[in-house]
């Protein structure tokens, strides 16, 4: 069975190889089929082991390749696939399937076409090496080869100076919350000897009664919370999400693999893995619930300003992480990795049609300048509507279903900070459906804008494809079949994987053995689970839920104001400037972290360079000690006096002192005893 | 009293008269003279304490040769005495401290260190002669010392003439060592000229070969 | 009966006369060189000394050599001065300062 898991990372990453190493050899056909057969070998292995790890409920943990021993430390490449492991294994295989087909009609006119195949069969390795991994060696390997190879696709334009900085800016944050990560990591290795996850979890216990020498925090608590900060910086929950919104520099597809279905929950993943730990420690759990909550409000209302679409999605996937992150504070973990599951499939579907937008639009972002789009584009009209109403929790739909467990089970957690993440998640209700339809109103109804300038508008993203279709002033249409096919395949989980997988997420055992959740401490999933009435109930129920009534007045609310009433918006914008600008500007944090940090961190190394190498290490010390030594050397010479009769006074009284020292100083109490 | 006593009475107080002559004589010569005078006497002393050979070494080529020499310098110099005397007399004190600090030390150690022997072992030296055992033990144990001290003089022939041997710019000599090494090429240059001919036939025809 | 320690004293004093001398002829470099060959002579005259009353010949022997020695040292100590005086037309010893640092 582990050979067999072995084949999942490996067959993208052959792939991946192979359209790396030999773009031209292969052609452009020959890099996409090598890629998309090393994904499918992936996926159908993945479903196959699927079957039986859920089905035949068996744990596969073992060592496949132990790669160094150093001392008591054994470093080794190990699976362990259990259903966390396998649902999300599923997941990421198939989203990743999808996108590749998607990126034949997508990026068809690229130069760079075989390079991207090849980066996007690298990062489903990446990301199946990170899941799949037993230890948390092998799980920060994989975190890192994701980031790089997030930051190789957001750059993938690299001609680009705002793809540079995007790219630049993702890692750097990244490398942030990796602190955290090595801290949380070294600290585990200190304190248990191992990075195994099940010698780990094992001394759980332990770890949470010890305490940091010369503090009084507990290790465990600060473990969790250094772990978390990697988390936060993968999965960009507050204030290290400055990067999600600029990742959008990359192609289409990359931001619906990457940066709303996989990589970006890799923490959540992370925390639901290593959750035999952060639930013994109710500090790190408040500490995760409230940052979740942050960032689930505030980035959701950054969606409402935001022109660019693929800017709204974007913040719509920080808004829904911070979703997932509430659930991992109240101790649902099961729940978050539902919602995972889910907002992969919606939130992939909706950038893929975004995507389908941009080529119908020839590459034209801004929605203030699209409109009426539903007729022309019916597929990608219904397939986005349908991904919208799984985001804002419309009931029947796979969003419903682990949106309105997370609400539930925020109420059901008594953690310090949960009376506020339960404000901010309900609210959050509210402003995602407003900006969810905001989007969708401005994008496929309405009055169509665009026509006169809508050939080659935003010129930032002129060189995209490099075609000079002659057909710009043309109408659009609806894309190849490339393109339309994985947004149906897309979408037909987004409605039934809630409704198929809520009683097995939530109510049942399906995790048990994967995740750990203390009942007695943290009741919220327990009572979820009591108190779970069926698919059908729930569904019922959930018409008549506060969560339901928000999200429709948030509907309601959109269709005033941009279809109804468009003028609206610039009449609420005069009235309050001050928070439209708050808005706009992000909360400053951008200008925060190019002033503070940045400009710090370059002042720092100016003061270094002026002060550290220039004055000290240059002057005093390197030409100092010449210096010194000259002024030494002027003093000795004055010894040389080029006189004969001086080298002989010295010679002489040398001698004289020499045989005092060695001649007559031993003898001299002898001679002073005879001569007595 | 024992002639021995009174004649090393005396060649010591000669030795060390002249010698403190030596260094205070105003002329130079009279300074290399002391100097011959001091060598005798210490020869000897050596006579005194059975070194014949030493002896006659010491007088032989020490005063015949390096004295000789020393004075051959001296006198082939042309010094100015005056200015060779001033503050002469600065730095007795000094002198004379150092001097008197390493003489007691020498003394006192040298002395005082309890020789069992202040009568001379009686030694079968006389039968043989000083020269003869001294030859005895030269050439067999102190082979290599003497071959390395015939290195020595050796180089301080060569040395002395290196250092002093002036050559003479006006006279011609031949080099062999740098005639043999001639090459033809530096001294002789073969230029090939056409030789012009009178010949009016053929004239264009040379214009067109040259 | 002369004792070791008379020609011991001997031989100091030389050797000591020989070192004032060297202060004292600071002007006079030929005195200097000869201030040496007492410092030598000193020495040769211990060692003979040493020599006699020990019954060991090998003093002797080592006299030898340093006769050798000291005969080749003042040629070449001659010679530099000669060559000296050449130059500097002088053999004050206060004015060989070109060896200054």
């Amino acid at each position: 069975m582990l050979k067999l898991a072995l084949l999942v990372p490996l067959a993208p990453l052959v792939g991946a190889i192979a359209a790396g190493l030999f773009p031209r050899a292969l052609g452009r056909t020959g890099a996409h089929l090598v890629t998309i057969f090393g994904v499918f070998v992936a996926t159908v292995v993945s479903a196959i082991l699927y079957w039986s790890v859920v089905g035949d409920h068996q744990v596969i943990n073992g060592t496949v390749y132990t790669w160094a021993q150093a001392g008591g430390l054994h470093l080794q490449i190990g699976f362990l696939i259990d259903s966390l492991t396998a649902t999300m294994m599923l997941v990421v295989s198939f989203v990743s399937l999808m996108v590749h087909i998607y990126t034949i009609g997508y990026m068809a006119d690229d130069p760079g076409y075989q390079r991207f195949f090849s980066y996007i069969a690298l990062f489903t390795f990446s990301m199946l090496m990170l899941v799949m991994s037993n230890n948390f060696l092998q799980l920060f390997f994989g975190w890192e080869a994701v980031g790089l190879v997030s930051y190789l696709l957001i750059g993938f334009w690299f001609k680009r100076p705002s793809a540079i900085y995007a790219n630049l800016k993702a890692f750097i944050v990244n490398r942030v919350g990796d602190m955290g990560f090595v801290l949380g990591i070294a600290l585990i290795y200190a304190y248990c000897g191992n990075l195994d996850y099940a010698a780990v979890f094992s001394q759980s216990a332990a770890l949470a009664a010890s305490v940091l020498p010369g503090t009084d925090w507990s290790v465990l608590t600060v473990v969790c919370v250094c772990l978390f900060i990697g988390a936060m910086g993968k999965s960009a929950q507050f204030p290290l999400h400055v990067w999600l919104p600029d990742s959008m520099e990359g192609p289409t597809p990359i931001s619906a693999l990457i940066h709303a279905a996989t990589m970006v929950t890799a923490g959540i993943f992370m925390v639901a893995r290593t959750s035999p730990l952060f639930e013994l420690s109710d500090t790190a759990l408040s500490v995760v619930m409230v940052i979740g909550a942050i960032t689930a409000l505030f980035m959701g209302l950054l969606g409402i300003v935001q022109n660019d679409i693929k800017r709204v999605i974007a913040y719509s996937t920080l808004s829904q992480l911070g979703y997932m992150t509430v659930a991992l504070g109240a101790s649902a973990y099961s729940v978050a990795i539902f919602h995972l599951v889910t907002h992969a499939f919606f939130k992939a579907l909706l950038f893929l049609g975004a995507g389908s937008v941009i080529i119908a639009m020839h590459h034209e972002q801004d929605i203030r300048r699209m409109g009426g789009l539903w007729r022309y584009m019916p597929v990608t009209w219904i397939t986005c509507v349908i991904g919208a109403l799984a985001l804002i929790g419309m009931p029947g739909f796979a969003g419903f279903y682990s949106k309105d467990s997370i609400i539930e089970a925020v109420a059901n957690s008594h953690l310090p900070g949960s009376g506020f993440a339960q404000f901010a998640v309900t609210a959050g209700v509210f402003v995602t459906a407003l900006y969810t339809f905001r989007m969708i109103f401005l994008v496929f109804h309405g009055k169509e804008r665009f026509g006169g300038h809508g050939e080659h508008g935003a010129s930032a993203h002129e060189d995209e494809h490099g075609h000079g279709h002659a057909h710009a002033s043309a109408a659009p249409h609806e894309s190849p079949a490339v393109v339309w096919v994985p947004l149906v395949l897309l979408a037909i989980p987004s409605v039934l994987a809630g409704a198929v997988g809520v009683r097995a997420m939530v109510a049942s055992d399906y995790f048990s053995g994967a995740i750990f959740v203390d009942d007695s401490a943290h009741e919220a999933m327990a009572e979820l689970a009591r108190e779970f009435p069926g698919v059908l109930g729930m569904t019922l129920e959930g018409f008549a839920s506060v969560p339901f009534l928000l999200a429709a007045c948030g509907v309601a609310v959109a269709w005033l104001l941009y279809l109804r009433r468009p003028e609206l918006p610039e009449v609420v914008r005069a009235r309050v400037p001050w928070l439209y600008r708050l808005l706009d500007h992000k909360y400053y944090l951008d200008r925060i972290n190019e002033v503070v940090f940045a400009g710090g961190a370059r002042w720092i190394g100016d003061g270094f360079w002026k002060q550290g190498d220039v004055l000290l290490i240059d002057g005093a010390v390197v030409n100092g000690s010449a210096r010194m030594v000259g002024r030494l050397a002027q003093i000795i010479r004055r010894v040389q006096s080029g006189f004969i009769y001086h080298y002989a006074f010295v010679m002489l009284v040398g001698i004289a002192l020499m045989l005092f020292v060695f001649l007559t100083w031993p003898y001299l109490p002898a001679l002073i005893a005879e001569s007595r | 009293m024992d002639p021995v006593v009174t004649l090393f009475a005396v060649f010591s107080a000669s030795t060390l008269v002249s010698a403190l002559r030596v260094i205070t004589a105003r002329n130079p010569v009279h300074a290399v003279l002391y100097l011959v005078l001091c060598f005798f006497s210490a020869a000897c002393l050596w006579l005194l304490l059975q070194a014949e050979f030493l002896a006659i070494a010491l007088v032989l080529v020490y005063v015949g040769a390096v004295m000789v020499l020393f004075l051959f310098v001296v006198m082939m110099l042309d010094i100015h005495i005056d200015r060779l005397r001033s503050g002469f007399w600065r730095h007795l004190p000094l002198a004379t401290l150092v001097g008197v600090a390493i003489a007691l030390q020498l003394w006192l150690v040298l002395a005082n260190g309890h020789w069992q022997f202040l009568t001379p072992p009686a030694t079968d030296i006389a039968k043989i002669g000083n020269t003869k055992a001294l030859g005895e033990l030269t050439f067999t144990e102190y082979l290599l010392p003497l071959q390395i001290a015939g290195t020595i003089l050796l180089v301080a022939i060569v040395a002395a003439i290196a250092l002093t041997l002036r050559r003479r710019t006006d006279s011609l000599h031949q080099r062999p060592s740098e005639q043999v090494r001639v090459r033809a090429r530096d001294r002789l240059t073969l230029v090939h000229m056409p030789a012009a001919t009178r010949a009016s036939a053929a004239p264009e025809a040379q214009a067109k070969e040259t | 009966m002369v004792s070791l320690s008379w020609y011991l004293f001997v031989g100091a004093v030389l050797f000591a006369i020989s070192v004032i001398g060297i202060f004292l002829n600071r002007k006079n470099l030929i005195v200097l060189l000869m201030a040496i060959e007492l410092m030598l002579l000193a020495v040769n005259t211990n060692f003979v000394a040493f020599s006699h009353f020990l019954g060991d010949l090998h003093g002797q022997v080592f006299v030898f050599f340093i006769l050798t020695v000291a005969a080749a040292e003042s040629a070449i100590g001659l010679a530099i001065l000669v060559a000296l005086f050449r130059n500097m037309n002088t053999i004050n010893v206060d004015e060989l300062d070109a060896l200054k640092g």
